[in-house]
Protein backbone atom coordinates (compact mmCIF):
# COMPACT_ATOMS: atom_id res chain seq x y z
CA UNK A 1 0.00 0.00 0.00
CA UNK A 2 2.95 2.70 0.28
CA UNK A 3 4.20 1.79 -3.30
CA UNK A 4 0.67 2.45 -4.58
CA UNK A 5 -0.18 5.32 -2.14
CA UNK A 6 3.37 6.62 -3.22
CA UNK A 7 3.05 5.64 -7.14
CA UNK A 8 -0.60 7.82 -6.91
CA UNK A 9 1.03 10.84 -5.29
CA UNK A 10 3.83 11.71 -6.50
CA UNK A 11 2.94 14.38 -8.57
CA UNK A 12 1.26 16.03 -5.89
CA UNK A 13 4.13 15.28 -3.81
CA UNK A 14 6.16 17.00 -6.43
CA UNK A 15 4.21 20.22 -6.58
CA UNK A 16 4.51 20.58 -2.44
CA UNK A 17 7.68 20.59 -2.84
CA UNK A 18 8.19 22.78 -5.12
CA UNK A 19 6.02 25.22 -3.35
CA UNK A 20 7.94 24.70 0.26
CA UNK A 21 11.16 25.07 -2.18
CA UNK A 22 10.20 28.41 -3.39
CA UNK A 23 9.05 29.94 0.05
CA UNK A 24 11.83 28.98 1.63
CA UNK A 25 14.47 30.36 -0.97
CA UNK A 26 12.34 33.29 -0.71
CA UNK A 27 12.00 33.53 3.21
CA UNK A 28 15.84 32.49 3.71
CA UNK A 29 17.49 35.18 1.41
CA UNK A 30 14.68 37.99 3.17
CA UNK A 31 14.61 36.62 6.48
CA UNK A 32 17.95 37.32 7.70
CA UNK A 33 18.12 40.76 7.18
CA UNK A 34 14.88 41.56 8.99
CA UNK A 35 16.32 39.87 11.54
CA UNK A 36 19.27 41.64 11.61
CA UNK A 37 16.93 45.07 11.45
CA UNK A 38 15.52 43.84 14.55
CA UNK A 39 18.80 43.27 16.32
CA UNK A 40 20.56 46.69 15.31
CA UNK A 41 17.23 48.57 16.59
CA UNK A 42 18.11 47.57 20.46
CA UNK A 43 14.79 45.94 20.59
CA UNK A 44 16.26 42.60 21.61
CA UNK A 45 17.92 43.87 25.00
CA UNK A 46 15.84 46.19 25.89
CA UNK A 47 14.06 45.99 29.26
CA UNK A 48 10.99 47.79 30.31
CA UNK A 49 8.88 50.60 28.42
CA UNK A 50 10.22 49.70 24.66
CA UNK A 51 7.08 51.15 22.92
CA UNK A 52 9.51 53.79 20.77
CA UNK A 53 12.23 51.66 20.14
CA UNK A 54 9.15 48.69 18.67
CA UNK A 55 7.62 52.03 16.83
CA UNK A 56 10.88 52.85 15.05
CA UNK A 57 11.61 49.21 13.79
CA UNK A 58 8.02 48.41 12.96
CA UNK A 59 7.81 51.88 10.92
CA UNK A 60 10.87 50.91 9.12
CA UNK A 61 9.06 47.52 8.30
CA UNK A 62 6.28 49.22 7.10
CA UNK A 63 7.96 51.50 4.56
CA UNK A 64 9.92 48.67 3.59
CA UNK A 65 9.40 47.35 -0.21
CA UNK A 66 9.22 43.89 0.29
CA UNK A 67 9.00 43.18 3.99
CA UNK A 68 5.01 44.08 4.09
CA UNK A 69 4.52 41.81 1.02
CA UNK A 70 6.21 38.84 2.07
CA UNK A 71 4.49 39.43 5.76
CA UNK A 72 0.84 39.20 4.46
CA UNK A 73 2.05 36.72 1.82
CA UNK A 74 3.20 34.13 4.10
CA UNK A 75 0.00 34.52 5.99
CA UNK A 76 -2.29 34.17 3.30
CA UNK A 77 -0.68 30.99 2.42
CA UNK A 78 -1.06 29.52 5.93
CA UNK A 79 -4.78 30.30 5.45
CA UNK A 80 -5.04 28.99 2.27
CA UNK A 81 -2.69 25.87 2.25
CA UNK A 82 -5.18 23.70 4.62
CA UNK A 83 -8.34 24.67 2.04
CA UNK A 84 -5.92 23.64 -0.74
CA UNK A 85 -5.08 20.77 0.95
CA UNK A 86 -8.95 19.46 1.47
CA UNK A 87 -9.87 20.49 -2.02
CA UNK A 88 -6.74 18.78 -3.88
CA UNK A 89 -5.41 15.60 -1.69
CA UNK A 90 -8.94 15.18 0.25
CA UNK A 91 -11.91 15.61 -1.65
CA UNK A 92 -10.75 13.61 -4.94
CA UNK A 93 -8.52 10.80 -2.85
CA UNK A 94 -11.79 8.44 -3.42
CA UNK A 95 -14.25 10.29 -5.76
CA UNK A 96 -11.20 10.28 -8.44
CA UNK A 97 -11.15 6.47 -8.27
CA UNK A 98 -14.95 5.63 -8.04
CA UNK A 99 -15.52 7.99 -11.21
CA UNK A 100 -12.68 5.80 -13.18
CA UNK A 101 -14.17 2.59 -12.25
CA UNK A 102 -10.34 1.78 -10.62
CA UNK A 103 -12.03 1.19 -7.03
CA UNK A 104 -12.77 -2.02 -8.66
CA UNK A 105 -9.31 -2.93 -9.51
CA UNK A 106 -7.83 -1.49 -6.21
CA UNK A 107 -10.54 -3.53 -3.94
CA UNK A 108 -9.74 -6.91 -5.80
CA UNK A 109 -6.10 -7.41 -4.55
CA UNK A 110 -5.41 -9.11 -1.71
CA UNK A 111 -5.79 -6.01 0.52
CA UNK A 112 -8.94 -5.20 2.35
CA UNK A 113 -10.68 -2.27 1.99
CA UNK A 114 -9.59 -1.60 5.69
CA UNK A 115 -6.10 -1.01 4.86
CA UNK A 116 -6.34 0.81 1.58
CA UNK A 117 -8.19 3.50 3.11
CA UNK A 118 -5.95 3.51 6.37
CA UNK A 119 -2.65 3.60 4.27
CA UNK A 120 -4.38 6.28 2.16
CA UNK A 121 -5.43 8.55 4.78
CA UNK A 122 -2.53 7.71 6.59
CA UNK A 123 0.32 8.33 4.58
CA UNK A 124 -1.43 11.47 3.07
CA UNK A 125 -2.35 13.21 5.94
CA UNK A 126 0.97 12.87 7.38
CA UNK A 127 2.06 14.47 4.20
CA UNK A 128 -0.05 17.41 4.46
CA UNK A 129 0.79 17.76 8.10
CA UNK A 130 4.22 17.72 7.02
CA UNK A 131 3.76 20.14 4.53
CA UNK A 132 1.32 22.64 6.66
CA UNK A 133 4.31 22.46 9.64
CA UNK A 134 6.97 23.09 7.77
CA UNK A 135 5.47 26.42 5.77
CA UNK A 136 4.33 27.54 9.34
CA UNK A 137 7.65 26.79 10.56
CA UNK A 138 9.43 29.15 8.22
CA UNK A 139 6.65 31.67 8.11
CA UNK A 140 6.93 31.53 11.89
CA UNK A 141 10.67 31.81 12.21
CA UNK A 142 10.39 34.53 9.20
CA UNK A 143 7.70 36.86 11.20
CA UNK A 144 10.26 36.02 14.37
CA UNK A 145 11.09 39.93 14.78
CA UNK A 146 7.41 41.24 14.16
CA UNK A 147 5.78 39.27 15.99
CA UNK A 148 8.07 39.99 19.32
CA UNK A 149 8.13 43.82 18.76
CA UNK A 150 4.46 44.08 18.88
CA UNK A 151 3.21 42.72 15.68
CA UNK A 152 2.57 44.36 12.35
CA UNK A 153 0.99 47.80 12.80
CA UNK A 154 -2.11 48.74 11.04
CA UNK A 155 -4.35 51.74 11.25
CA UNK A 156 -6.40 50.67 14.65
CA UNK A 157 -3.11 49.08 16.68
CA UNK A 158 -0.88 45.87 15.69
CA UNK A 159 -1.58 42.65 14.42
CA UNK A 160 -0.08 40.84 17.18
CA UNK A 161 0.61 36.63 16.75
CA UNK A 162 -2.08 35.96 18.86
CA UNK A 163 -5.01 38.23 16.89
CA UNK A 164 -7.48 36.22 15.07
CA UNK A 165 -6.19 37.31 11.75
CA UNK A 166 -2.82 35.97 12.24
CA UNK A 167 -2.96 33.30 14.83
CA UNK A 168 -3.81 30.37 12.40
CA UNK A 169 -0.67 31.55 10.47
CA UNK A 170 1.49 30.65 13.46
CA UNK A 171 3.04 27.87 15.55
CA UNK A 172 1.27 24.50 15.20
CA UNK A 173 -2.28 25.69 14.69
CA UNK A 174 -1.76 25.16 10.46
CA UNK A 175 -1.13 21.74 11.19
CA UNK A 176 -3.79 20.84 13.11
CA UNK A 177 -6.03 22.50 10.06
CA UNK A 178 -4.47 20.55 7.19
CA UNK A 179 -5.19 17.10 8.78
CA UNK A 180 -8.56 18.45 9.59
CA UNK A 181 -9.34 20.13 5.97
CA UNK A 182 -7.97 16.56 4.26
CA UNK A 183 -9.86 14.37 6.45
CA UNK A 184 -12.89 16.62 5.51
CA UNK A 185 -11.90 16.41 1.91
CA UNK A 186 -11.98 12.85 2.04
CA UNK A 187 -14.78 12.38 3.93
CA UNK A 188 -17.48 14.67 1.56
CA UNK A 189 -15.48 12.65 -1.64
CA UNK A 190 -16.82 9.76 0.06
CA UNK A 191 -20.30 11.09 0.93
CA UNK A 192 -20.78 12.94 -2.37
CA UNK A 193 -19.45 10.37 -4.51
CA UNK A 194 -18.57 13.32 -6.82
CA UNK A 195 -15.02 15.27 -7.30
CA UNK A 196 -16.46 18.70 -7.95
CA UNK A 197 -19.13 19.16 -5.80
CA UNK A 198 -16.85 17.59 -3.20
CA UNK A 199 -14.03 20.05 -3.71
CA UNK A 200 -17.36 23.15 -3.68
CA UNK A 201 -18.40 22.00 -0.07
CA UNK A 202 -14.77 21.68 1.13
CA UNK A 203 -13.42 24.99 0.13
CA UNK A 204 -17.12 26.46 1.78
CA UNK A 205 -16.59 24.33 5.16
CA UNK A 206 -13.00 25.25 5.80
CA UNK A 207 -13.05 28.67 4.96
CA UNK A 208 -16.49 28.55 7.22
CA UNK A 209 -14.27 27.08 10.05
CA UNK A 210 -11.18 29.28 9.70
CA UNK A 211 -13.24 31.99 9.81
CA UNK A 212 -15.51 31.19 12.30
CA UNK A 213 -13.22 29.65 15.16
CA UNK A 214 -11.58 32.80 16.35
CA UNK A 215 -14.93 34.52 16.95
CA UNK A 216 -17.36 31.47 18.15
CA UNK A 217 -14.66 29.18 19.93
CA UNK A 218 -11.78 30.45 20.73
CA UNK A 219 -12.22 32.45 22.80
CA UNK A 220 -13.84 30.21 25.07
CA UNK A 221 -11.09 27.95 25.05
CA UNK A 222 -9.54 29.23 28.34
CA UNK A 223 -11.59 32.30 30.37
CA UNK A 224 -10.39 35.89 29.26
CA UNK A 225 -8.70 38.20 31.93
CA UNK A 226 -10.11 41.61 32.69
CA UNK A 227 -8.97 45.21 33.49
CA UNK A 228 -10.00 48.20 34.02
CA UNK A 229 -8.21 50.81 34.82
CA UNK A 230 -7.90 54.87 34.56
CA UNK A 231 -7.70 55.93 30.46
CA UNK A 232 -7.45 59.69 29.24
CA UNK A 233 -9.81 60.20 26.26
CA UNK A 234 -8.38 61.59 23.38
CA UNK A 235 -10.97 62.26 20.50
CA UNK A 236 -7.77 62.07 18.02
CA UNK A 237 -6.65 58.49 18.53
CA UNK A 238 -9.99 56.60 20.10
CA UNK A 239 -12.36 55.37 17.85
CA UNK A 240 -15.87 56.23 17.90
CA UNK A 241 -18.75 53.76 17.45
CA UNK A 242 -21.82 53.56 15.78
CA UNK A 243 -23.78 54.58 19.22
CA UNK A 244 -21.23 57.14 20.10
CA UNK A 245 -19.24 54.33 22.47
CA UNK A 246 -15.05 55.23 22.71
CA UNK A 247 -12.64 52.65 22.30
CA UNK A 248 -8.91 53.74 23.80
CA UNK A 249 -6.13 52.14 21.84
CA UNK A 250 -4.39 49.71 24.50
CA UNK A 251 -0.56 50.24 24.40
CA UNK A 252 1.74 48.53 26.56
CA UNK A 253 0.51 44.68 26.75
CA UNK A 254 2.70 43.41 23.68
CA UNK A 255 1.50 40.42 22.18
CA UNK A 256 -2.04 40.13 24.23
CA UNK A 257 -5.50 39.13 22.17
CA UNK A 258 -7.50 42.01 22.79
CA UNK A 259 -11.09 40.51 22.60
CA UNK A 260 -13.21 43.90 23.87
CA UNK A 261 -12.11 47.14 24.67
CA UNK A 262 -14.90 49.83 26.44
CA UNK A 263 -15.03 53.30 27.83
CA UNK A 264 -17.26 53.13 30.88
CA UNK A 265 -18.64 55.18 33.00
CA UNK A 266 -17.75 55.40 37.24
CA UNK A 267 -20.85 53.40 37.88
CA UNK A 268 -19.62 50.75 35.35
CA UNK A 269 -21.96 51.65 32.53
CA UNK A 270 -20.39 51.76 28.80
CA UNK A 271 -20.01 55.53 28.25
CA UNK A 272 -21.68 57.09 25.25
CA UNK A 273 -20.89 60.51 23.78
CA UNK A 274 -23.52 62.73 25.63
CA UNK A 275 -25.33 65.40 23.57
CA UNK A 276 -23.51 68.22 25.28
CA UNK A 277 -22.41 71.75 23.87
CA UNK A 278 -18.73 71.13 24.16
CA UNK A 279 -18.69 67.81 22.00
CA UNK A 280 -21.93 68.88 19.53
CA UNK A 281 -20.77 72.20 18.71
CA UNK A 282 -17.24 72.44 19.92
CA UNK A 283 -13.78 71.97 19.17
CA UNK A 284 -12.40 68.48 19.42
CA UNK A 285 -10.08 70.26 22.58
CA UNK A 286 -13.06 71.41 24.07
CA UNK A 287 -14.82 68.05 23.90
CA UNK A 288 -11.61 66.11 25.20
CA UNK A 289 -12.06 68.61 28.09
CA UNK A 290 -15.32 67.65 28.48
CA UNK A 291 -14.22 64.36 28.80
CA UNK A 292 -11.32 64.71 30.94
CA UNK A 293 -14.21 65.48 33.68
CA UNK A 294 -16.11 62.56 33.65
CA UNK A 295 -13.58 59.98 35.13
CA UNK A 296 -13.99 57.44 32.76
CA UNK A 297 -12.29 54.24 32.95
CA UNK A 298 -11.25 51.86 30.01
CA UNK A 299 -12.68 47.86 30.21
CA UNK A 300 -10.66 45.29 28.64
CA UNK A 301 -11.04 41.86 28.41
CA UNK A 302 -7.51 40.23 27.00
CA UNK A 303 -5.82 36.98 26.68
CA UNK A 304 -2.74 37.40 27.95
CA UNK A 305 0.18 37.44 25.68
CA UNK A 306 1.85 34.40 27.69
CA UNK A 307 -1.64 32.04 26.89
CA UNK A 308 -0.32 32.04 22.95
CA UNK A 309 1.14 28.34 23.08
CA UNK A 310 -1.71 27.25 25.38
CA UNK A 311 -4.15 28.17 22.79
CA UNK A 312 -2.17 26.61 20.07
CA UNK A 313 -1.89 23.53 21.81
CA UNK A 314 -5.87 23.70 22.80
CA UNK A 315 -6.84 24.52 19.11
CA UNK A 316 -4.35 21.82 17.20
CA UNK A 317 -5.21 18.70 20.08
CA UNK A 318 -9.33 19.61 19.14
CA UNK A 319 -8.26 19.88 15.38
CA UNK A 320 -6.40 16.72 15.66
CA UNK A 321 -9.32 15.02 17.77
CA UNK A 322 -11.85 16.10 14.59
CA UNK A 323 -9.56 14.75 12.27
CA UNK A 324 -9.08 11.45 13.70
CA UNK A 325 -12.92 11.01 14.38
CA UNK A 326 -13.46 11.70 10.33
CA UNK A 327 -10.80 9.89 9.22
CA UNK A 328 -12.35 6.73 11.96
CA UNK A 329 -15.28 7.93 9.56
CA UNK A 330 -14.17 7.61 6.56
CA UNK A 331 -12.95 3.82 6.98
CA UNK A 332 -16.22 2.69 8.52
CA UNK A 333 -18.24 3.86 5.92
CA UNK A 334 -15.71 2.33 3.33
CA UNK A 335 -16.14 -0.62 4.99
CA UNK A 336 -19.70 -1.01 5.45
CA UNK A 337 -21.00 0.69 2.71
CA UNK A 338 -20.14 -0.45 -0.80
CA UNK A 339 -18.94 2.07 -2.54
CA UNK A 340 -19.06 0.31 -6.29
CA UNK A 341 -21.17 1.06 -9.13
CA UNK B 1 -17.28 -31.48 -5.23
CA UNK B 2 -16.93 -28.92 -3.14
CA UNK B 3 -18.59 -25.57 -4.17
CA UNK B 4 -16.44 -22.84 -5.21
CA UNK B 5 -19.99 -20.09 -5.10
CA UNK B 6 -22.79 -21.10 -2.36
CA UNK B 7 -25.92 -18.41 -2.63
CA UNK B 8 -28.58 -18.90 -0.15
CA UNK B 9 -31.68 -16.68 -0.73
CA UNK B 10 -29.05 -13.88 -1.94
CA UNK B 11 -30.76 -10.63 -2.83
CA UNK B 12 -29.69 -7.24 -3.22
CA UNK B 13 -31.67 -4.17 -3.11
CA UNK B 14 -31.04 -0.89 -4.09
CA UNK B 15 -33.23 2.05 -2.43
CA UNK B 16 -36.52 0.60 -3.90
CA UNK B 17 -35.12 -1.77 -6.70
CA UNK B 18 -34.34 -5.49 -5.86
CA UNK B 19 -32.21 -5.70 -8.44
CA UNK B 20 -31.56 -9.36 -7.27
CA UNK B 21 -33.98 -11.92 -5.86
CA UNK B 22 -33.98 -15.05 -3.94
CA UNK B 23 -31.09 -16.39 -5.91
CA UNK B 24 -29.80 -19.61 -4.79
CA UNK B 25 -26.78 -21.42 -6.44
CA UNK B 26 -24.19 -24.10 -5.81
CA UNK B 27 -21.96 -23.94 -8.30
CA UNK B 28 -19.20 -26.87 -8.07
CA UNK B 29 -15.17 -25.67 -8.66
CA UNK B 30 -13.32 -26.37 -11.78
CA UNK B 31 -15.99 -25.19 -14.40
CA UNK B 32 -15.50 -22.06 -16.44
CA UNK B 33 -19.33 -20.47 -15.85
CA UNK B 34 -21.17 -18.02 -18.17
CA UNK B 35 -23.58 -16.22 -16.59
CA UNK B 36 -26.11 -14.93 -19.37
CA UNK B 37 -28.71 -12.44 -19.52
CA UNK B 38 -29.95 -9.30 -20.89
CA UNK B 39 -28.56 -5.90 -20.01
CA UNK B 40 -29.85 -5.12 -16.67
CA UNK B 41 -30.75 -8.64 -15.56
CA UNK B 42 -28.23 -8.13 -12.39
CA UNK B 43 -25.74 -9.74 -14.00
CA UNK B 44 -22.75 -7.10 -12.58
CA UNK B 45 -25.10 -7.46 -9.13
CA UNK B 46 -24.18 -10.74 -8.76
CA UNK B 47 -20.74 -10.58 -9.74
CA UNK B 48 -20.33 -7.73 -7.43
CA UNK B 49 -21.96 -9.81 -4.71
CA UNK B 50 -18.81 -12.96 -5.56
CA UNK B 51 -16.66 -10.49 -5.35
CA UNK B 52 -17.69 -8.24 -2.07
CA UNK B 53 -17.97 -4.98 -3.79
CA UNK B 54 -20.98 -5.10 -2.73
CA UNK B 55 -23.06 -6.63 0.40
CA UNK B 56 -26.08 -9.00 0.33
CA UNK B 57 -30.11 -6.94 1.56
CA UNK B 58 -31.08 -10.78 1.85
CA UNK B 59 -29.52 -14.22 1.92
CA UNK B 60 -25.59 -15.49 2.36
CA UNK B 61 -22.66 -16.34 -0.14
CA UNK B 62 -19.78 -17.77 0.26
CA UNK B 63 -17.07 -18.22 -2.16
CA UNK B 64 -14.16 -20.66 -1.71
CA UNK B 65 -15.52 -21.37 1.51
CA UNK B 66 -15.62 -17.57 3.05
CA UNK B 67 -17.15 -14.40 3.09
CA UNK B 68 -16.42 -12.90 0.31
CA UNK B 69 -13.75 -9.52 0.58
CA UNK B 70 -13.72 -10.37 4.23
CA UNK B 71 -9.57 -10.72 4.60
CA UNK B 72 -7.01 -10.28 2.65
CA UNK B 73 -6.40 -14.07 2.53
CA UNK B 74 -10.09 -14.36 1.10
CA UNK B 75 -9.64 -11.75 -1.37
CA UNK B 76 -6.37 -13.14 -2.48
CA UNK B 77 -8.34 -16.59 -3.56
CA UNK B 78 -10.80 -14.00 -6.56
CA UNK B 79 -9.40 -12.63 -8.88
CA UNK B 80 -12.09 -10.03 -10.82
CA UNK B 81 -11.74 -8.35 -14.15
CA UNK B 82 -14.50 -5.53 -13.71
CA UNK B 83 -16.92 -4.27 -16.60
CA UNK B 84 -15.07 -1.64 -19.33
CA UNK B 85 -11.31 -3.28 -17.56
CA UNK B 86 -10.65 -0.03 -15.45
CA UNK B 87 -6.86 0.42 -15.39
CA UNK B 88 -5.02 3.64 -13.80
CA UNK B 89 -4.47 5.43 -16.81
CA UNK B 90 -1.52 6.96 -15.68
CA UNK B 91 0.37 4.01 -14.73
CA UNK B 92 2.76 2.11 -17.17
CA UNK B 93 1.89 -1.46 -17.89
CA UNK B 94 5.77 -2.23 -15.53
CA UNK B 95 3.45 -0.15 -12.61
CA UNK B 96 0.53 -1.75 -12.97
CA UNK B 97 2.60 -5.53 -13.01
CA UNK B 98 4.43 -3.89 -9.62
CA UNK B 99 1.05 -2.65 -8.26
CA UNK B 100 -0.05 -6.37 -8.45
CA UNK B 101 3.12 -7.80 -6.91
CA UNK B 102 3.00 -5.02 -3.94
CA UNK B 103 -0.19 -5.82 -3.13
CA UNK B 104 -0.99 -9.92 -3.50
CA UNK B 105 1.50 -12.01 -1.34
CA UNK B 106 0.53 -15.01 -4.20
CA UNK B 107 1.99 -12.74 -7.41
CA UNK B 108 3.28 -14.61 -9.96
CA UNK B 109 5.89 -12.11 -11.53
CA UNK B 110 7.15 -14.49 -13.87
CA UNK B 111 3.79 -15.40 -15.56
CA UNK B 112 2.94 -11.70 -15.20
CA UNK B 113 5.94 -10.67 -17.45
CA UNK B 114 5.61 -13.43 -19.89
CA UNK B 115 1.95 -12.78 -19.92
CA UNK B 116 2.74 -9.47 -21.29
CA UNK B 117 5.79 -10.51 -23.47
CA UNK B 118 3.68 -12.96 -25.33
CA UNK B 119 0.79 -10.37 -25.70
CA UNK B 120 3.60 -7.94 -27.51
CA UNK B 121 2.88 -5.53 -24.80
CA UNK B 122 5.69 -2.78 -23.80
CA UNK B 123 6.19 -2.61 -20.13
CA UNK B 124 6.87 1.01 -20.63
CA UNK B 125 3.52 2.52 -22.86
CA UNK B 126 0.76 4.40 -20.28
CA UNK B 127 -2.26 1.99 -19.75
CA UNK B 128 -4.82 4.94 -20.85
CA UNK B 129 -2.93 4.74 -23.88
CA UNK B 130 -3.69 1.10 -24.57
CA UNK B 131 -6.77 -0.32 -27.05
CA UNK B 132 -9.69 -2.49 -25.53
CA UNK B 133 -8.44 -5.53 -26.38
CA UNK B 134 -5.15 -4.69 -24.62
CA UNK B 135 -6.60 -3.02 -21.37
CA UNK B 136 -8.48 -5.89 -21.30
CA UNK B 137 -5.40 -8.45 -21.66
CA UNK B 138 -3.77 -6.02 -19.18
CA UNK B 139 -6.99 -6.52 -16.73
CA UNK B 140 -6.57 -9.83 -17.02
CA UNK B 141 -2.95 -10.23 -16.12
CA UNK B 142 -3.51 -8.65 -13.23
CA UNK B 143 -6.24 -11.21 -12.25
CA UNK B 144 -4.37 -14.14 -12.68
CA UNK B 145 -0.96 -13.53 -11.52
CA UNK B 146 -2.49 -13.20 -7.85
CA UNK B 147 -2.74 -17.02 -8.78
CA UNK B 148 -6.68 -17.13 -7.58
CA UNK B 149 -9.12 -19.99 -7.27
CA UNK B 150 -11.80 -18.46 -8.84
CA UNK B 151 -11.43 -15.57 -11.50
CA UNK B 152 -14.94 -13.19 -12.30
CA UNK B 153 -14.73 -11.75 -15.59
CA UNK B 154 -17.76 -8.91 -15.70
CA UNK B 155 -18.07 -8.44 -20.09
CA UNK B 156 -14.90 -8.71 -21.12
CA UNK B 157 -15.41 -8.75 -24.63
CA UNK B 158 -18.50 -6.17 -24.44
CA UNK B 159 -15.88 -3.36 -25.93
CA UNK B 160 -14.11 -5.43 -28.16
CA UNK B 161 -14.39 -5.84 -32.03
CA UNK B 162 -15.11 -9.47 -33.18
CA UNK B 163 -10.96 -10.33 -33.78
CA UNK B 164 -9.87 -8.95 -30.70
CA UNK B 165 -13.19 -10.69 -28.66
CA UNK B 166 -12.27 -14.24 -30.12
CA UNK B 167 -8.31 -13.76 -29.34
CA UNK B 168 -8.99 -12.57 -25.44
CA UNK B 169 -11.60 -15.84 -25.31
CA UNK B 170 -9.35 -17.74 -26.65
CA UNK B 171 -5.99 -16.57 -23.99
CA UNK B 172 -8.41 -16.89 -21.46
CA UNK B 173 -9.22 -20.68 -22.48
CA UNK B 174 -5.47 -21.53 -22.83
CA UNK B 175 -4.63 -19.84 -19.19
CA UNK B 176 -7.79 -21.58 -17.48
CA UNK B 177 -6.81 -24.72 -18.82
CA UNK B 178 -3.09 -24.00 -17.11
CA UNK B 179 -3.61 -22.87 -14.09
CA UNK B 180 -6.76 -25.20 -13.19
CA UNK B 181 -8.75 -21.87 -12.14
CA UNK B 182 -12.45 -21.89 -11.98
CA UNK B 183 -14.04 -19.10 -14.07
CA UNK B 184 -17.24 -17.00 -14.24
CA UNK B 185 -17.38 -15.20 -17.31
CA UNK B 186 -20.75 -12.90 -17.25
CA UNK B 187 -22.13 -11.64 -21.47
CA UNK B 188 -24.99 -10.72 -22.64
CA UNK B 189 -24.39 -12.60 -25.63
CA UNK B 190 -24.23 -16.44 -25.94
CA UNK B 191 -21.94 -16.55 -28.63
CA UNK B 192 -19.04 -14.93 -26.70
CA UNK B 193 -19.63 -17.81 -24.06
CA UNK B 194 -21.02 -20.83 -26.22
CA UNK B 195 -16.61 -21.74 -27.28
CA UNK B 196 -15.66 -21.12 -23.07
CA UNK B 197 -18.25 -22.60 -20.92
CA UNK B 198 -19.18 -25.79 -19.20
CA UNK B 199 -21.66 -24.55 -16.99
CA UNK B 200 -24.19 -22.12 -17.38
CA UNK B 201 -25.98 -19.72 -15.13
CA UNK B 202 -29.15 -17.86 -16.81
CA UNK B 203 -30.03 -14.58 -15.07
CA UNK B 204 -33.40 -12.33 -16.30
CA UNK B 205 -35.24 -9.62 -14.45
CA UNK B 206 -33.71 -10.10 -11.12
CA UNK B 207 -34.12 -14.10 -10.91
CA UNK B 208 -31.83 -16.98 -11.82
CA UNK B 209 -33.64 -19.48 -14.19
CA UNK B 210 -31.91 -22.22 -15.25
CA UNK B 211 -28.14 -23.40 -13.94
CA UNK B 212 -26.12 -26.92 -14.59
CA UNK B 213 -23.73 -27.99 -16.62
CA UNK B 214 -23.91 -27.31 -20.64
CA UNK B 215 -23.60 -31.09 -21.72
CA UNK B 216 -26.67 -32.16 -18.90
CA UNK B 217 -28.85 -28.66 -20.25
CA UNK B 218 -28.56 -29.23 -23.89
CA UNK B 219 -29.13 -32.90 -23.58
CA UNK B 220 -32.45 -32.36 -21.74
CA UNK B 221 -33.46 -29.41 -24.13
CA UNK B 222 -32.92 -31.19 -27.57
CA UNK B 223 -35.24 -34.14 -26.22
CA UNK B 224 -38.05 -31.86 -26.54
CA UNK B 225 -36.59 -29.33 -29.00
CA UNK B 226 -34.94 -31.52 -31.60
CA UNK B 227 -31.43 -32.70 -31.95
CA UNK B 228 -30.25 -29.65 -34.22
CA UNK B 229 -31.10 -27.37 -31.04
CA UNK B 230 -28.11 -25.45 -29.86
CA UNK B 231 -26.89 -23.41 -26.44
CA UNK B 232 -28.20 -20.45 -28.23
CA UNK B 233 -31.66 -21.77 -28.78
CA UNK B 234 -31.85 -23.20 -25.35
CA UNK B 235 -31.27 -19.98 -23.78
CA UNK B 236 -33.70 -17.82 -25.93
CA UNK B 237 -36.43 -20.15 -24.64
CA UNK B 238 -35.33 -19.50 -21.43
CA UNK B 239 -35.66 -16.01 -21.33
CA UNK B 240 -38.89 -16.04 -23.21
CA UNK B 241 -40.55 -17.60 -20.62
CA UNK B 242 -43.14 -15.74 -18.41
CA UNK B 243 -41.76 -14.11 -15.36
CA UNK B 244 -43.41 -15.61 -12.77
CA UNK B 245 -41.26 -19.40 -13.42
CA UNK B 246 -38.20 -18.95 -11.70
CA UNK B 247 -36.65 -22.09 -13.50
CA UNK B 248 -36.84 -23.18 -16.54
CA UNK B 249 -38.38 -26.79 -17.24
CA UNK B 250 -35.00 -28.65 -18.37
CA UNK B 251 -34.03 -28.43 -14.85
CA UNK B 252 -36.65 -29.88 -13.48
CA UNK B 253 -36.92 -33.08 -15.72
CA UNK B 254 -33.76 -34.46 -15.00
Amino acid sequence: MIWLTWRQFRAQTAVAVTALTAFAVILGVTGPDLAHAYAASGLASCRGNCTSLSGTFLSQVRSDAVYPLLYFAGGAALYLTPALIGIFWGAPLVTRELEAGTLRLAWNHSVTRTRWMAAKLGLIGLAAMATAGLLSLMVTWWSGPIDQAGGFPVTMGQLSRFSPLVFDARGFAPVGYAAFAFTLGVTVGVLTRRTLPAMAIVLACVAVVQLGWPTVVRPHLIPPATSTGTVSVNLSTARVGHEGELAVPVTGMPGAWIISNQTITPSGRVFVLPDVAACSTGTQQQCDRFLATQHLRRRITYQPASRFWAFQAYETAILAVLSLALAGFCVWWIRSRRLAR
Amino acid sequence: MTAIIEARGLGKQYRSRWALIDCTLSIPAGHVVGLVGPNGAGKTTLLHLVTGLLTPTAGTIEVAGGRPAASGAQLARVGFVAQDTPVYAAFSIADHLRLGAHLNPGWDAKLAADRIRRLGLDPASKAGRLSGGQRAQLALTLAIAKRPELLILDEPVASLDPLARRDFLRDLTDAVAEHHVSVVLSSHLVSDLERACDYLVVLTAAHVRLTGEVADLLTAYRQQAGMQADLEDLVLACLSQPADHHRYAPEENR
